[in-house]
């Protein structure tokens, strides 16, 4: 295993990670604050593959799919809170989860109805198709931009949330919603605004993830599950500890891939090593998150509360 | 919406029509209709239809009902609706029988009925080898033989160092052992992913540390789209010589397009084969959906004319089907080429090599090579079929 090969897979793994964070960013923070969840997060990334990926079709412009999708997201996001969710927060999390699982099946099957169950095919624009050279390696420069985008908006969310007005009201809302809503602070357009830029988050991701994965039905279920991983082992509620832990989950779970299978290999023999390697590997963010449950339940970077 | 209207309109003629004459033929169409192999099942659906509305809605002469099953692509789904199609609808014969997994779930139920079940997506090993049944057929492939086919190619064009990759499940190892069984050069490293595992940069950053002459891949439906996509992002495309089996295919190419360009396919049927029956396949399908025929198409438009053939044989006995289609299947004039059974009631037929080109404009594929003429596959000799 050569530095270079190295440094590859931790820009990978770097790369999950902001992906994992644009998702994991606007579900903790509706997890957090509102205790609200919300299984359909996958749904709006995958709202926001389409929308990009058509509108990116038709205009053959990235930044217009970039705009649509965080458009058609925060749309969407803000129709399902006035209609459905901000009905449901002060009820149980049994209802939680059974009310954001059938709109998965209905957008799902939605997508399904209007676009077909083929794939859609999203080109990587042009000025970024082309690769970087690392000491000798190729490294897609489409994976560069999701890195650069990842990190402006973990640098943008961190300055809303701890150096403006409204951050300080979120701030306030996941420590002490009732005493936020009795200093006359209108706390349902707080969570409607919430959840509408946690959907745009989503939106963005999916349209990024648009030409390196493919858009279809059912791509945000897979993702989602992750990214509940990532809110759990961050801490709910914390923005700050959803960044650290898709930047960790990112790189465990690379790593995991390309060095189980090979440490398996120098203590087993090569056909166990070869069904079990990747079996382990698909394991590795779980059990971390297990481990994480066991020492801290609280996560590994909480959100303080008072 | 059409196509249900289609089976209704059928439906209601079979119903008149059975009350004049007695024989009628029912056929069940069992396929992944929903979730994200639908694709592949709804293919295997329109290419059945389009036979039958060739024949005139009747097959063998007979009006025929079809009723259609969605498996999910779960064995337990496919199960009930198998016993539905023999016990509830008395199916003359099923077709489709979705994934390996699915059809071996089934088995115990079909073999007992005797009803005729023709798998248009399937050929797994066991079925092909000890445990194949008289009444069970496959108008697809056995399960290996795209693979084996890729591997004698990469031989005869002399690759000395190859790179395996596939899904870590039954057949991701069943294709890459397919592949080794006829490849003798040196396998530099066998990796298997995840299955439905979305982003492979990790894997492909490994593939490029090895330096391999060229790399032999399974990866069907979306993990493909994405594998391919990737590979070609990292900036491999055009470098690194790419094989494939059921990876880039009919359901594949209009996702991946220019990424495709370069990859060699194996497999026993594409659009582009050149044959007079295969001409009038493809253009009466254009014509009526609107998209180019894959391979699931072929084999579900296969199975509409090899019943078509085997109804007419057994003449209205349904004791005599089974026989019937076996013998059918020499007769067929296959889209794909020369086609027979073979005793373990696998396909004995030709493998061809695709390569996937820029023509002007245009993505398209084309033959290469034939690896296998006539291939029987390596578990026939277990079958104890006469």
């Amino acid at each position: 295993m050569s530095l270079t090969l190295l440094v590859a897979q931790l820009l990978n793994g770097l790369q999950y990670g902001v992906l994992l964070f644009l998702l994991a960013a606007g579900l903790t923070l509706v997890f957090g604050v509102m205790s609200f969840v919300n299984l359909a997060h996958g749904s709006l990334y995958m709202i926001g593959a389409y929308a990009g990926a058509l509108a990116y079709g038709a205009s053959g412009s990235f930044a217009v799919g970039i705009l649509a999708a965080m458009a058609a997201a925060l749309a969407i996001g803000l129709v399902l809170e006035v209609t459905i969710v901000s009905r449901l927060y002060r009820r149980d999390h049994l209802d939680h989860v059974l009310a954001t699982f059938g709109l998965v099946m209905f957008f799902n099957e939605l997508v399904r109805i209007l676009w077909g169950p083929q794939p859609i095919f999203v080109q990587v624009p042009d000025v970024l198709s082309g690769t970087v050279d690392l000491f000798g390696f190729t490294y897609s420069s489409y994976r560069f931009a999701i890195i650069a985008v990842g990190l402006v908006v973990a640098v943008g969310s961190r300055l809303l949330i701890h150096k403006t007005r409204i951050g300080m009201l979120i701030r306030a809302g996941a420590q002490n919603p009732q005493l936020v809503s009795a200093l006359g602070v209108n706390i349902g357009l707080l969570n409607a605004l919430l959840f509408g830029v946690g959907a745009m988050l989503a939106g963005v991701a999916g349209a990024m993830a648009g030409p390196v994965l493919s858009v279809q039905s059912g791509m945000g279920e897979p993702v989602l599950i992750t990214t509940l991983v990532v809110i759990v082992i961050g801490g709910i509620g914390s923005v700050s500890g959803a960044f650290y832990a898709a930047l960790i989950v990112g790189v465990v779970d690379t790593l995991g891939r390309v060095f189980l299978p090979l440490i398996l290999r120098q203590l087993t023999e090569r056909s166990i090593a070869d069904a079990a390697g990747p079996a382990l590997a698909s394991m590795s963010v779980y059990v971390l998150m297990a481990a994480v449950l066991a020492l801290r339940p609280q996560g590994l970077f909480p959100a303080r509360r008072g | 919406m059409f196509q249900r209207a289609l089976v209704a309109t059928l439906y209601c003629a079979t119903l008149a029509a059975s009350a004049a004459t007695a024989s009628a033929a029912t056929i069940g169409l069992m396929a992944p209709l929903s979730g994200p192999q639908a694709l592949v099942g709804q293919d295997q659906v329109d290419g059945f239809l389009l036979a039958l509305e060739q024949h005139g809605g009747k097959l063998g002469g007979q009006p025929t009902t079809v009723v259609k099953e969605d498996d999910q692509l779960r064995p337990e789904i496919g199960q009930q609706a198998v016993r539905k199609l023999i016990d509830k609808d008395k199916a003359d014969a099923i077709v489709g029988l979705s994934f390996s997994n699915v059809l071996m779930g089934s088995l115990a139920r079909l073999t007992e009925s005797g009803v005729v079940a023709i798998a248009t997506n399937a050929g797994p090993s066991p079925l092909a080898g000890a445990q194949c049944k008289p009444n069970v057929f496959s108008m697809a492939w056995q399960n290996d033989g795209a693979a084996e086919a890729m591997g004698k190619f990469a031989q005869d064009r002399g690759l000395k160092r190859v790179y395996l990759m596939a899904p870590n499940y039954q057949a991701g190892k069943d294709m890459l052992a397919g592949f080794k069984r006829f490849y003798k050069g040196q396998v530099v490293d066998e990796v298997y992913t995840q299955v439905n595992q979305p982003d492979y940069s990790a894997e492909i950053a490994q593939l490029q540390a090895a330096r391999p002459d060229a790399l032999f891949v399974f990866y069907p439906g979306g993990m493909g789209i994405n594998f391919v996509k990737q590979l070609n992002q990292a900036g491999l495309s055009g470098k690194l010589p790419l094989y494939s089996v059921f990876t880039v295919d009919g359901t594949t190419l209009p996702s991946l397009r220019e990424a495709a360009v370069g990859v060699v396919s194996g497999g026993m049927y594409d659009a582009s084969l050149d044959n007079p029956e295969n001409r009038r396949f493809v253009a009466a399908f254009e014509a009526k959906y609107k998209r180019a025929p894959s391979l699931y198409a072929a084999t579900g438009y296969d199975a509409a004319n090899l019943l078509d053939i085997a109804l007419r044989k057994a003449g209205g006995d349904p004791k005599k089907l089974a026989v019937a289609v076996k013998a059918a299947g020499s007769e067929l004039r296959s889209v794909r080429g020369p086609f027979a059974f073979g005793r373990n009631n696998m396909p004995v037929q030709d493998y061809y090599a695709f390569e996937t080109a820029r023509d002007g404009g245009k993505v398209v594929t084309r033959l290469v090579g034939t690896p296998f003429k006539a291939h029987v596959d390596p578990y026939a000799a277990q079958c104890t079929l006469p």
